[in-house]
Order: structure tokens, then sequence, then C-alpha cells
């Protein structure tokens, strides 16, 4: 059943949040520690365990994969409720922050992609290169 | 008539924030395939104009709560709202495989861990630069900096202020934007042209949107491989940035 799913979705989040909020206070932070990143974590190993008992069903992924489906388009709305305008008074934050951790990811790429030296040409199976074509838009 | 419509959208805030964000949503996709020819991916165009709208918002309201202020759109502080957002944001780890991840390796475990703290140095650096003294404004610009998904997550669990959180989205955003627009310039010369060259790409980079942008415009058979360690990131950087990151930060700074 779809609310199956909508209700794991609901007790990882909440048991994340909770975990979260006692780490905090053990750790003497006041604030979540982690949380959604626990969450996701419970969601997983859940994913995991539903699995091999065969128990994860039509309804039960409908019930998580529609609000994963809704993520951009709350970020979006998260984006137009922020104090843009006290923002943008901050200055070139944004350009510096954003583009200074480009570039030394782009450094560190090619740091690590010189030392792992490539073991095997592109060994495109159907279904990878099915997935390439899927996510570049090529395929419908 | 007026008094009707208005009843209407108080009755119904939140779904007039679907239909709102729905619309938003249609027009950034269209501006993507059209102006921009796919080159800029459409989630990336929506979020800019939701800041944009924002920046509207605080203009014609003076109020601090962007769009939200308007009380038409009111339903948008329940949509974008904390507790909205956590929610599909946990959803989208349903997508992750554990026995995919194995594939990713040490390779992709390296990738990640200087994916997420690269970034975070520059970004609570160039902050800090900016007079932000504060840990938790430090970590939440830093946060930004690793994803737009990783800063406002972060903000909310530290308690950082509304401009702080708008400056940590745009900073992941101009981020994505970067990375999918520069990724086909570069690929040549940090040798991204192998599978697992792409999966530390994917790992470093993190933003989903931006590493598939990118590499589809590079090579569409790497797609999958980036694909593969970056959606690792976004679920890493919640974890990390408000905890261990924002220990060490406070620590340094010593508030």
């Amino acid at each position: 059943m779809t609310i199956f799913g909508v209700a794991l979705l609901a007790i990882c989040t909440l048991a994340g949040a909770l975990l979260g909020d006692v780490l905090g206070v053990a750790l003497g932070a006041k604030t979540n520690v982690g949380g959604v990143g626990i969450a996701m974590l419970l969601l997983i190993a859940a994913r995991a365990w539903l699995m091999q008992r065969g128990k994860l069903n039509h309804g039960f992924k409908l019930g998580i994969e529609f609000w994963a489906a809704l993520y951009i388009p709350i970020v979006v709305a998260m984006a137009s409720i922020q104090n843009v305008v006290a923002a943008v008074r901050g200055g070139p934050v944004v350009l510096l922050a954003g583009g200074g951790g480009v570039l030394v990811s782009l450094a560190a790429t090619a740091l690590l992609s010189r030392w792992s030296r490539p073991r095997d040409a592109v060994p495109a199976s159907a279904e990878e290169a099915h997935a390439a074509r899927v996510l570049s838009g090529a395929a419908e | 008539m007026t008094d009707i419509l208005k009843r209407l959208a108080d009755e119904h805030a939140l779904i007039v924030a679907f239909a709102a964000v729905g619309g938003v949503m249609w027009l950034s996709y269209a501006v993507s395939k059209y102006l921009t020819f796919g080159r800029i991916h459409g989630s990336a165009i929506a979020i800019i104009l939701g800041l944009v709208l924002a920046y509207a918002g605080g203009i014609a309201t003076g109020g601090k709560n962007g769009l939200a202020d308007i009380p038409m759109f009111a339903g948008l502080g329940i949509m974008g709202g904390a507790m909205i957002r956590d929610f599909a944001i946990v959803a989208t780890a349903f997508e992750v495989d554990v026995n995919e991840a194995k594939k990713a390796g040490l390779l992709g475990a390296i990738a990640l861990t200087l994916g997420t703290i690269l970034p975070f140095i520059v970004g609570t650096s160039v902050a800090r630069a900016f007079g932000y003294s504060d840990a938790v404004s430090m970590t939440t610009i830093g946060a930004g900096a690793i994803t737009y998904i990783v800063g406002p997550v972060t903000g909310s669990a530290l308690g950082a202020s509304s401009p702080v959180m708008a400056l940590s989205i745009a900073t992941g955003v101009f981020k994505a934007v970067l990375v999918m627009t520069g990724t086909p310039f570069v690929a040549r010369s940090i040798g991204l042209d192998n599978p697992r060259s792409a999966m530390a790409f994917g790992g470093l980079m993190g933003t989903v949107s931006g590493v598939t942008g990118g590499l589809a415009a590079t090579d569409p058979r790497l797609v999958p491989y980036g694909a593969l360690t970056a959606t690792f990131h976004t679920g890493l950087g919640c974890l990390v940035a408000p905890s261990i990151l924002f220990f060490i930060v406070r620590a340094i700074m010593g508030s």
C-alpha cells in the first residue's frame, strides 16, 4: 500500500531528526546534528532490508518516490521564501565561494584521475548505455 | 470578486503554492530547452528563478520571507519550509542501491571525502573574509559550497539567519551552473575520459544536476558513473556538515 511507503519515509525522517537532536544535546551543540543524513542512512538500510525479504512492492515504492520526485520543486519553493534582498547586500560571497569550490574540486579531479589510470576502456553494457541516453535526454 | 479570490487563496494556501511552483518549473524547463539548448538544466534555472522571485517579493513587501510575504503566496512557506523539504530530501536516498555503491569503491570514497571538505574550506574562508565570523553562518555558507541542498539543511539545523541561508543556496546553485556549463571545456585537461575519472568527478563535484548535465555534454557514456558517486554527495554532506564540520569550525572560531 502506498501509505506504507509514506509512513516508512515519515518514520525514518522522524527517527533521524530525533537522533540528530539527541546527538546535539549530548554534544552540547543545541542544534540538530546531521539528522537528515541519519534519516537517509535509515531509509537506505530499510530499502535493503525490504528488498531482501521481497516486500518492496509497487505501492510501497510509489509512496516514497512521489516525494523524491517533488524534491526539486520543493527546493524551488524554499528558494522563493529566502531573504534574498539581504543576501544580495552580502556582495560577491556567492561568486567567490561557488567558483572557488568548483576550482579546487576540478584540481582534485585532475589529480585523482591521474592517480588511478584507467584499467579498462568505457565498458558500456547495453543497460549502462541506455541509462546514459535516458539521463542525457536522448531517449524518452 | 477580489474578495472571493483572496479567500480562495487563503483557504488553499498550499494548493496555490503547488500551482505556482508548477508554473515556475514549466517556464524554467522551457527556457532550458529553447534558450540554453539544454546546456543549463531546467532545475537550476528554476531555483535561480525562485531566488529572483524571493528578491522581488522582498522588494515589494519589505519583508524577510521572500515571496511568502505576499499573502497570496503564503503557501510557499509551507511547501518550502524545513518540514516538507527535509521529508523530500530524505526520500531521494531511496534511489540509492547499496550494491551499486560498492562499485564506486575506494576511489569514490576518496573523491566524496575531498569533494565535501575542499569546497567547505573554500566556502567558510570566503564567508570569514566577508565578515561572517560566527561558526553558524560560516558553516552554513561553507555547506552551500558543497551543494545547494546541504547548505539550507545545515543552516536550518544550526539555526542560521535567512540572508545567510539565501547566500548558501545561491552559492550551491552557482556551483551547479558552473559545473554544467564548464565541464565540457575542461574535460580533456582533467583527464575526464574514462569511467573511473567520471566517478571521481561525480564524487568531487557532488551536485547531481551539475554532474549529469556536464558529463552528458562531454560524453554521455560517462553519465551513469558520475551520477553514481554524486548521489551520495548530498547525503554525506547533510550528515557531516551540521555535525563534524560545524564542531571543527566552532572549535577554531571559539563561538
